[in-house]
């Protein structure tokens, strides 16, 4: 390349003008062995570039880890908190369920099931009035067992009368 | 994502990554741990890995950030020790060596660059970004970046050709 020509594209690359490919041209001219002495300066730093690229590399190994068994042990924890929930809403949550919500099959169950409890019920109360009937009579009971008493007082009289008798009859086969 | 579908997303930049952490800290040992704090970052995130438009330039610009804080830091828990620190008056042997490894000089003369020029230079000059992959990165427009890389060359260049002179910087 003529020298005339790298002096003016190093000019641009003084100010900050020059493209990338152009920069590759200087790059190129300044990697030969034999450059002009007053581009001696050019020449160490474009050196420089074109070394600290080829050399300077990262060949750590870097530890990446696969988060797997923290993973596993949140989902866990999810489904304890999942199935709690689960156990939680079927033992307390049932009634938010209202009866539009059931599928055909379920409203039909559900309407036999209130039909029996229905039943129960009424059965139930039937029993109850006829208990309250037996109630009345204990009450009746009672009442009578008081109108007995007369009755006792006379018994006692008749034990005295009977007693003296049968001293009567002791004393006289005496 | 599995781990090598991922190596291979990652695998075309890792060194670029690495570059420019070695750039801003300096110390190889502290550029590889910052390139592994990348890497981990982005497996971490591999499901959002999907969603970034330019995973490179986003990659690029966490490593910026994460070395400017890291710098931060360094700077508030301990004494820096800059060059200047024991710097000696007269041109030590030592000196006359370096300077003549002048390919090594580079690199110690970008070490003294404000950190902005100092990642728009990698960028451009070392990786070869086109600007607006660079201003993607570090949040400047292409016109400021300009003035920004031409005036880190310039001062590589003079430093360079004072070394050359006088074989000292």
């Amino acid at each position: 390349m003529v020298l005339n020509s790298i002096e003016k594209l190093l000019e641009k690359y003084d100010n900050g003008e020059t493209t990338i490919k152009e920069e590759q041209q200087l790059k190129a001219y300044f990697a030969q062995e034999e450059v002009a002495p007053h581009l001696e300066s050019y020449k160490t730093m474009f050196q420089y570039f074109n070394t600290t690229k080829q050399e300077d590399l990262y060949t750590k190994d870097v530890p990446l880890k696969t988060k797997k068994s923290h993973i596993y042990q949140w989902i866990s924890v999810a489904a304890l908190l999942v199935l709690s929930l689960g156990i939680f809403t079927t033992q307390f949550g049932e009634d938010k369920l209202t009866y539009s919500q059931l599928t055909l099959q379920e409203q039909k169950d559900y309407d036999q099931a209130v039909e029996v409890f229905n039943l129960i019920g009424s059965k139930f109360e039937q029993g109850e009035s006829n208990m309250a009937a037996f109630g009345l009579m204990s009450n009746k009971l009672s009442e009578g067992a008081e109108k007995f008493e007369p009755v006792a007082e006379f018994s006692k009289a008749t034990n005295k009368i009977l007693k003296s008798k049968k001293k009567k009859t002791k004393t006289s086969k005496n | 994502m599995t781990q090598t579908d991922f190596t291979k997303l990652v695998l075309p930049f890792k060194d670029k990554v690495f570059r420019l952490a070695k750039r801003l800290l300096v110390s190889r040992e502290e550029a590889e741990d910052a390139t592994q704090e990348i890497l981990l970052k982005l497996w971490k995130n591999k499901q959002k890995i999907a969603e970034y438009k330019n995973l490179e330039a986003f990659s690029m610009t966490m490593t910026k950030n994460f070395c400017l804080d890291r710098l931060k830091s360094k700077q508030a828990q301990n004494l820096k020790i800059v060059h200047s620190n024991y710097e000696e008056n007269n041109t030590s042997l030592e000196k006359q060596v370096e300077a003549r490894d002048s390919v090594d000089w580079v690199s110690k003369i970008i070490e003294e660059l404000p950190e902005q020029q100092k990642i728009i230079l990698q960028l451009r000059d070392i990786e070869e970004y086109d600007f607006d992959e660079i201003a993607k990165v570090v949040d400047m427009n292409p016109t400021a970046i300009r003035v920004a890389l031409s005036r880190a060359r310039k001062t590589i260049r003079e430093k360079l050709t004072n070394t050359h002179r006088y074989g000292i910087k």
